[in-house]
């Protein structure tokens, strides 16, 4: 008993440094897990403080460019509804349907140069934020809320390796898994996509709805390049992305009404 | 000893904020930003009770994680540096440094580099290697260190020579 309180003494240095590193790694690998990170995230009112206090202040900087996407998506929303007595039902379906609600919100924190990269808003319980919605901008998809507080919210950027959304051709209904490789912020990757599947380089890719986090319809990118998997059965992607990921700032929360439906039917399946 | 206490405090929060505001934001060719907080045990007293300066730079790294949703990576990092930093010591000044009642402004510029570099580049292999957290992408791991190290290593010698000259 002697000899092991004079060892805890004599290495009491190296035993709390082995304690502290392995308490880093723990939160680490739960980082890294899918929705696991419960205690070290932005979303709590110290951290959201901080980065609203600033966000107020530099956010006159992007007023130039932020005003000029919110025109683009003013045309855009106008000439659909000029269109819409005319145009068939496919164009005008993707939040006009009343099954899918959104809400406006602000970036308060960007992230796009590490290889999981989260996203902050300052939106939370509060606005009835829940975990698991889609977030999008009039140019496409941004991610899916994660972490929340009573007044903001965690978000998994597309451009998380840890992120995993379905998606689809826009000509055909082919589908695969939307994935990141970590290298570019203007890229992402769409893999298990059917070896028959007629993909040609700039074809537009958009969300499938499948997951029912996002609706059918929402825009992710231009095919860049493409090849076949080692196994040579499934395509692997490479997508250009419309949305600029280094600027953001209005952004929508996308919320199915009646995902708590599909959910029970789903479970229901499974047993 | 009284005079340390609230200036190691106001330093804490000074790089904390720093990193989080304005160091995770810089973005040098898409991805390189240099992380400054390390110049906290950079420049934390010589003379310290281990297991104290252990806790606080633990502390510090899981602050910062706080702020960039990043796990425990930085606290990792930063521990290691902690815990290496009386080897690179005694590498860097000589194995005399506790009798010299060591400060580093100083010392001349050529051993602080060396102490700088050292005391970087482990922080960034432990933090790249746990960010990326894959063996077949060690290259990325190593490219990534060595291009921040560079950026890090630059800016806080620039800042330990601009703070360091009205303590002569």
């Amino acid at each position: 008993m002697q000899q092991i309180i004079n060892f805890i003494i004599r290495n009491k240095v190296f035993l709390l440094f082995l304690l502290l590193f392995s308490i880093a790694l723990l939160f680490t690998i739960q980082s890294h897990t899918y929705h696991k990170s419960k205690f070290i995230n932005s979303a709590n009112l110290v951290t959201g403080g901080v980065y609203n206090t600033l966000n107020n202040a530099s956010q006159y900087a992007n007023l130039k460019s932020q005003n000029q996407f919110l025109v683009e998506e003013n045309n855009l929303l106008k000439s659909k509804l000029y269109n819409s007595n005319i145009l068939s039902h496919a164009l005008t379906d993707t939040l006009n349907k009343s099954i899918y609600s959104s809400k406006t919100a602000h970036v308060i924190k960007n992230s796009y140069t590490a290889s999981d990269n989260i996203l902050l808003i300052d939106k939370g319980i509060n606005d009835s934020i829940k975990q698991d919605l889609g977030v999008i901008t009039s140019r496409g998809i941004v991610g899916i809320t994660d972490r929340v507080s009573s007044k903001y919210a965690t978000v998994i950027s597309i451009l998380n390796t840890t992120n995993k959304i379905s998606a689809q051709l826009k000509k055909t209904n082919h589908f695969g898994t939307l994935v990141w490789n970590g290298k570019s912020s203007k890229e992402i990757q769409l893999i298990d996509v059917e070896k028959i599947a007629p993909i040609k380089q700039g074809d537009t890719i958009i969300t499938s709805g499948r997951s029912s986090i996002f609706p059918k319809g929402i825009p992710i990118g231009t095919i860049k390049d493409f090849n076949l998997d080692d196994a040579e059965n499934y395509y692997e992607i490479n997508i250009t992305l419309f949305n600029d990921m280094t600027n953001i700032e209005h952004v929508y929360i996308v919320k199915n009404n009646d995902i708590k439906e599909i959910k029970n039917l789903l479970n229901e399946n499974n047993e | 000893m009284n005079k340390a206490i609230p200036l190691l405090v106001i330093r804490f929060i000074v790089l904390v904020l720093f990193q989080v505001l304005i160091g995770n934001h810089i973005n040098f060719l898409d991805t390189i930003n240099p992380y400054i907080y390390i110049l906290f045990i950079i420049y934390f007293p010589v003379q310290n009770n281990r297991m104290l300066f252990l806790f606080i730079s633990f502390l510090l790294g899981l602050t910062v994680d706080l702020f960039s949703d990043s796990g425990g990576i930085h606290a990792a990092a930063i521990l290691t540096a902690a815990y290496a930093r009386p080897v690179i010591l005694k590498f860097s000044f000589g194995s005399l440094y506790q009798n010299h009642n060591l400060k580093l402004s100083t010392t001349d510029l050529s051993t602080k580099i060396v102490y700088i570099s050292l005391v970087t580049f482990i922080h960034h292999l432990v933090l790249f290697s746990l960010e990326t957290f894959s063996v077949s992408r060690t290259i990325f791991v190593l490219q990534k260190t060595l291009f921040t190290s560079i950026f890090t290593i630059l800016l806080c010698i620039i800042l330990s020579i601009i703070f360091s000259r009205n303590t002569k």
